[in-house]
């Protein structure tokens, strides 16, 4: 035991019984369904990175007298509406949706936080600004608005991003906004102005790190809604063009043959679900794990 | 508490500003001119450099964009949304008569997914761990993944071509055929209605569980009262308050998902009006849509919000 009153260097000495990165793995990972996302996650990005290697067909390969065929040794799944296989098209359209996911997530969380950061930091006109303009994009159906934004841009694979993007902005500065007004408060932000540090770097360097947890947990949890999302349009339509393979505009093409051929439409829906499902329990996990208030409950 | 609905009003206002502005300017940047969709296109080829010009001075679309902006608030606070330049009809018009359909969708889905989301939420807090729990949870979960036009595919492929229980598509006013209009509504109404479910019985459960703990909940056993009275009367209110809080997103979301659904199903309402504005560039159509989107959002949530009061007496309005 150590005693009161010796030496700050041995008190300092004491270590933790575990450490802080011990003890996110333990939470993390500690549930069935939190790892049954991270091992799907995986996969995704394995199917998509080696996705060449492992299609059996080219995904473009039109094949005429073949279309619509059920599914068989041949073709696993069968074939679509222009006789392409659909596994392998299933297995090509990982990577957009990727993309998009990411890309997305990327835009949005880095104009969000900026926003959120100068609006908590300078307060007064600034934040009120920039908060009722993020009220105008939170008080309308992001969907509609991403639909809007793309058609004006004019659809493909980069103005979904960017339309995505806009739209996803509003909820990353809500959040970095309220945690910038809230860690503003605390003694090391004060410390280091008295330090005489100015704007950017407190911002940058005391601000923005301690402001992170709630930003990843918020990023992972949307991605699945970005994905949902660029499903929604490009079944619309006016996603990802012809004849790249995109989930939802497989989706889409199906639904005019559901009797003839289900899986055409079932199975992107199904792709979709299953990877929607892993990164929400990602995100689930991530939150337990990082939220301080729920420290020592689990 | 008139003040607080005051200043909310004049907020709404400078959110719609916001918004239609940025819509506007959006439109706008849409390459290709409007004035070409106003005419057909035989009549492109006889027109001379001078007659469009006359055309655009009439829509006035030869002036400053900003003065275009200018003058289509003033006539919109007036209630004159334009003439949609695709279907050469009235604006106000065209969202007139297919507002009330996803009004109609929209508040089935409403307290569809409200009540079932809660309910689900509060039995699986409170059979926490049992496979009761285990069940709603995982129902829970993935309502929040499913996208909802797959959903829409999978029902009508279920119920309406397999089974042949329902109607595959259309819409029906209520007050034509009842019957015919309710068949109609059931799966779009479940698709619409299946993503807030999930995050409503997510967020129940999570915050049920957060007052099962307080020290009331267990004043309230020791005193001997029974589980269905201690839950409804003493935890069920109060778990409620975050759920409330969020319950006007689901406004949102549910208008946003009509775009999808309408689409689906062929049902005439404003979520596939506005996918064929935005398709055809009939951008007067569009911003007027989006000027009424916004303000159904924007007052329903203020219901909401005022509602909270009744919840939570805690709650000031200031």
């Amino acid at each position: 035991m150590q005693q009161a009153g010796v030496g700050s260097e041995e008190i300092s000495d004491v270590k933790p019984k575990i450490s802080e990165w011990q003890r996110f793995r333990r939470v993390f990972l500690g549930r069935k369904v939190v790892l049954f996302g991270l091992i799907v996650l995986l996969f995704y990005i394995l199917v998509a990175i080696f996705a060449n290697l492992l299609a059996p067909y080219d995904p473009y390969q039109i094949d005429l007298p073949n279309l619509l065929a059920s599914p068989s040794f041949v073709h696993p799944l069968g074939t679509d509406t222009l006789g392409r296989d659909i596994l392998s098209r299933l297995i090509f359209g990982i990577r957009p949706t990727l993309m998009v996911g990411a890309l997305t997530m990327l835009i949005a969380a880095i104009g969000g936080t900026t926003l959120g950061l100068l609006a908590g930091y300078f307060g007064g006109m600034v934040q009120t600004l920039i908060m009722r303009f993020i009220d105008a994009l939170m008080g309308f159906p992001m969907i509609l608005l991403a639909l809007v934004i793309a058609a004006a841009l004019g659809g493909g694979l980069r103005n979904i991003i960017i339309a995505l993007g806009i739209a996803m902005i509003a909820g990353f500065a809500r959040v970095m906004c309220g945690q910038t007004l809230s860690i503003k408060q605390n003694d090391y932000v004060l410390a280091g102005r008295s330090l005489g540090y100015r704007g950017r770097r407190l911002m940058w360097r005391h601000i923005v790190p301690n402001a992170f947890p709630p930003l990843i947990v918020l990023a992972t949890m949307n991605i699945g809604v970005v994905i949902l999302m660029e499903a929604g349009l490009s079944f619309l339509g006016i996603g990802i063009q012809a004849p790249a393979a995109a989930w939802g505009s497989m989706v889409s093409e199906g639904y005019g043959f559901l009797l003839q051929s289900p899986l055409l439409s079932v199975a992107p829906g199904l792709a979709i679900m299953l990877l929607v499902f892993s990164l929400n329990m990602l995100g689930d996990g991530l939150r337990d794990a990082l939220d301080p208030k729920l420290r020592g409950a689990l | 508490m008139t003040t607080y609905i005051l200043r909310r009003l004049i907020e709404a206002v400078f959110v719609l500003l916001i918004l239609t502005c940025l819509v506007f300017f959006c439109m706008r940047l849409v390459p290709g001119d409007p004035i070409f969709l106003y005419m057909d296109s035989t009549d492109v080829n006889m027109l001379t450099p001078e007659k469009i010009a006359a055309l655009k001075h009439e829509l006035g679309l030869d002036q400053p964009l900003i003065v275009q902006y200018g003058r289509w608030l003033a006539n919109a606070v007036r209630g004159d949304l334009g003439m949609s330049l695709f279907y050469s009809d009235r604006v106000s018009k065209m969202i007139a008569e297919r507002l009330p359909v996803t009004i109609h969708l929209g508040i089935f889905a409403f307290i569809l997914s409200s009540v079932v989301g809660i309910v689900l939420g509060i039995v699986a807090a409170v059979r926490r761990g049992r496979w009761l729990d285990t069940v709603a949870t995982l129902a829970a979960n993935l309502f929040i993944t499913i996208p909802m036009f797959w959903l829409g595919i999978l029902l009508i492929l279920a119920l309406g071509l397999y089974a042949g229980i329902l109607p595959i598509s259309g819409y029906t006013s209520p007050f034509e055929d009842f019957w015919l209009s309710t068949k109609q509504l059931i799966m779009p109404v479940l698709c619409l209605a299946v993503g807030s479910m999930g995050s409503n019985a997510r967020l129940t459960r999570t915050s049920m569980l957060e007052v099962i703990h307080q020290d009331y909940i267990r004043t309230a056993w020791s005193k001997g009262l029974k589980e269905k009275s201690i839950i409804s009367k003493h935890a069920l209110k109060n778990s409620l308050i975050p759920v409330v809080t969020v319950l006007g997103l689901h406004i949102r979301i549910i208008f946003g998902g009509a775009v999808l659904i309408e689409t689906v199903f062929s049902i005439p309402g404003m979520g596939s009006l506005m996918v064929d504005a935005t398709f055809n560039k009939d951008y007067t159509l569009v911003q007027g849509g989006v000027m009424v989107v916004a303000i159904i959002v924007i007052l329903s949530n203020l219901i909401v919000d005022i509602s909270y009061g009744w919840l939570d007496p805690r709650v000031r309005y200031d």
